[in-house]
């Protein structure tokens, strides 16, 4: 038996001609979609051949990079004495994102509250901390870190400093946006009944801020402690500086095994920081 | 309370009910007292191992402030404003070495973005039935992630040499974990009835995957790919400092060499092509795409 396809618009060449502008405007969509695909693809072949790309680099970095993952079997730190060296500069880490962005959140929540504009109601404030806030996160927190280490010398107080100084770009401008989101009827309630100002921020405002912004730090302490792998490359403390040591020495073993550490803490506060989110949540 | 006009229950039944809320408001309060106290310890054991005193801070604020005074004025001593042609002396090389850095985040983030379209796919529930091959791609994806792109790049200087290369192959496996992620999450929560159809009427999955999944998740994979990049910008500014391409190899040897005013006139020029591309990709992202989560 053969299957036939249902006529579904017997008088389909009538209904083209009669609504010629819908069916043209469905292809000129099409056209415009293609041409954008092709443009972005011509525009990535011509960046390759820019910074370089050569199949035959490609391939030979490839090899090479296949003969690293091999001397990285198995995984090891060598020996007890560096083991619990690399655990010493896992806690200095950990610390560093800790400090990170809660003692930056200290900064910036004063000033978050500031620059929102429910909160003073005033426009200049606003656009400078809100600029401010801005040209501090453009500059990267690694960038910060080494310009810190050049400042006060080596060592985990320059990264500590780094990290609380461009933290307090990123999450200024969060805590400000939150604090901007947040409903105005409570805050008209308790203005109303009689409530100052202040009141009227600690009861009508805080309130729904502080759920919210306990979230963002979690979800940043996550996130800064990778940036705190890092920032020990230029010296600032932290496992990136063993990281970095043994990859310039070629210790292939103790470099995989210094890479699991990493990704086992990172999954571990987030498992971690999950759980605080969901108690935090019931309240 | 007597006077009120409000009925309110007899003391003795109310009595309990208080006495409840007190104790369930009491255990609140030391819940929250216990995580309070334990975060206090964990900052001031973060501060010691960090060597983090504010003591310190205040010895050294004279080499702080020393250090930004000195970024803002010329080798001669004039402030940097008063003769900008001698600030931007290196214009064009410096010009040259953002557009690097701009065209390295440009391709890595497409690079990666293909490889997380692909991996998307494979880790999500409703296209992959076998949930060994969805966890494995689901842990690659992690594992991607949390290695910081300046790491690959470190380890890519060395299999792929000094330069451009080893930074795009770096931001482009890091964005591919980071994009895959947000991918998947997208193809999970995507209104399953449009595949259902093509899947009874006998559609491949590659069908249903064309006309079903892709039209729901389209605009916001641009919405992320198109915030990846506006990071990896960011990313890739940094990438320079393990010779991996980009300004911030020229950036790290004025850092080194105490060159304050290249150091100041590198930093502005990056803050205003970030600000410029901050401010163009929010244009675009509001003008063509609606805000990633939502479907169409």
């Amino acid at each position: 038996m053969k299957l036939r396809r249902p006529e579904l618009f017997p008088n389909l060449a009538k209904i083209q001609a009669e609504h010629s502008v819908m069916f043209r405007a469905q292809t000129q969509e099409r056209y415009r979609h293609i041409a954008i695909a092709a443009a972005m693809l011509v525009a990535l072949l011509l960046g390759y051949g820019f910074l370089g790309f050569t199949p035959l680099r490609f391939i030979n970095g490839l090899v090479r990079f296949g003969a690293i993952l091999a001397r990285m079997m198995p995984p090891s730190p060598g020996s007890w004495e560096h083991f619990w060296l690399y655990m010493d500069a896992l806690a200095q880490t950990l610390g560093l994102a800790l400090i990170g962005v809660f003692g930056s959140a200290l900064i910036a929540l004063p000033l978050a509250l500031l620059a929102a504009r429910n909160v003073t109601g005033s426009q200049i404030l606003h656009i400078i901390l809100r600029r401010l806030f801005d040209m501090i996160r453009t500059i990267d927190r690694f960038i910060w870190a080494l310009i810190f280490v050049r400042a006060v010398g080596l060592g985990p107080f320059a990264g500590a400093l780094a990290l609380l100084v461009s933290n307090i770009g990123t999450l200024g401008k969060v805590f400000s946006e939150t604090i901007e989101a947040t409903d105005q009827k409570p805050v008209e309630g308790v203005l109303s009944s009689g409530g100052t100002g202040t009141t009227a921020l600690r009861f009508g405002i805080i309130p729904q801020a502080i759920p919210v912004i306990t979230g963002q730090l979690l979800y940043y302490f996550e996130s800064d402690t990778r940036s705190a792998t890092i920032i020990g490359i230029v010296g600032a403390g932290g496992i990136g500086l063993t990281l970095y040591e043994e990859i310039r020495t070629l210790e292939w073993t103790h470099v995989a095994f210094l890479l699991i550490m990493i990704v086992i803490t990172v999954a571990l506060i987030d498992i971690l920081s999950a759980y605080l989110r969901r108690t935090l949540a019931r309240g | 309370m007597t006077n009120s006009p409000l009925q309110t229950l007899p003391d003795a039944q109310l009595a309990p009910m208080q006495r409840a809320y007190a104790e369930a408001q009491a255990a609140k309060n030391l819940r929250l007292a216990a995580m309070f106290i334990a975060f206090v310890i964990a900052l001031v054991l973060s501060a010691d191992v960090t060597e983090l005193n504010p003591v310190k801070l205040w010895e050294r604020r004279g080499e702080l402030l020393d250090y930004f005074n000195h970024l803002a004025h010329l080798e001669n001593g004039a402030w940097v404003i008063s003769d900008p042609v001698e600030w931007f002396w290196n214009l064009k090389g410096w010009s040259l070495l953002l557009l690097e850095t701009i065209v390295m985040s440009y391709v890595g983030t497409l690079t990666g973005a293909a490889v997380a379209f692909v991996l998307c796919f494979v880790a999500s529930t409703n296209i992959t039935q076998n949930p060994l091959t969805r966890a494995a791609a689901r842990r690659a994806m992690e594992i991607l992630r949390t290695v910081p792109d300046l790491v690959f790049a470190l380890i890519f200087v060395e299999a792929f040499g000094l330069g451009p290369m080893a930074g795009v192959l770096a931001l482009a496996l890091h964005t591919s974990g980071a994009l895959g992620k947000q991918f998947f999450e997208l193809v999970e929560n995507i209104d399953p009835k449009p595949m259902d159809g093509i899947l009874a009427s006998g559609g491949s999955k590659l069908h249903a995957i064309r006309f079903a999944v892709l039209p729901q998740i389209i605009a916001g994979l641009a919405s992320y790919t198109v915030l990846r990049f506006e990071i990896n910008v960011r990313e890739a500014s940094v990438l320079g400092y393990v010779g991996a391409g980009g300004i911030g190899f020229k950036l790290l040897e004025a850092i080194r060499k105490f060159y304050y005013s290249d150091i100041s006139a590198i930093l502005v020029m990056l803050m205003l092509t970030v600000f410029a591309i901050e401010i163009s990709m929010s244009y675009a992202r509001a003008k063509f795409l609606p805000e990633p989560g939502t479907t169409r």
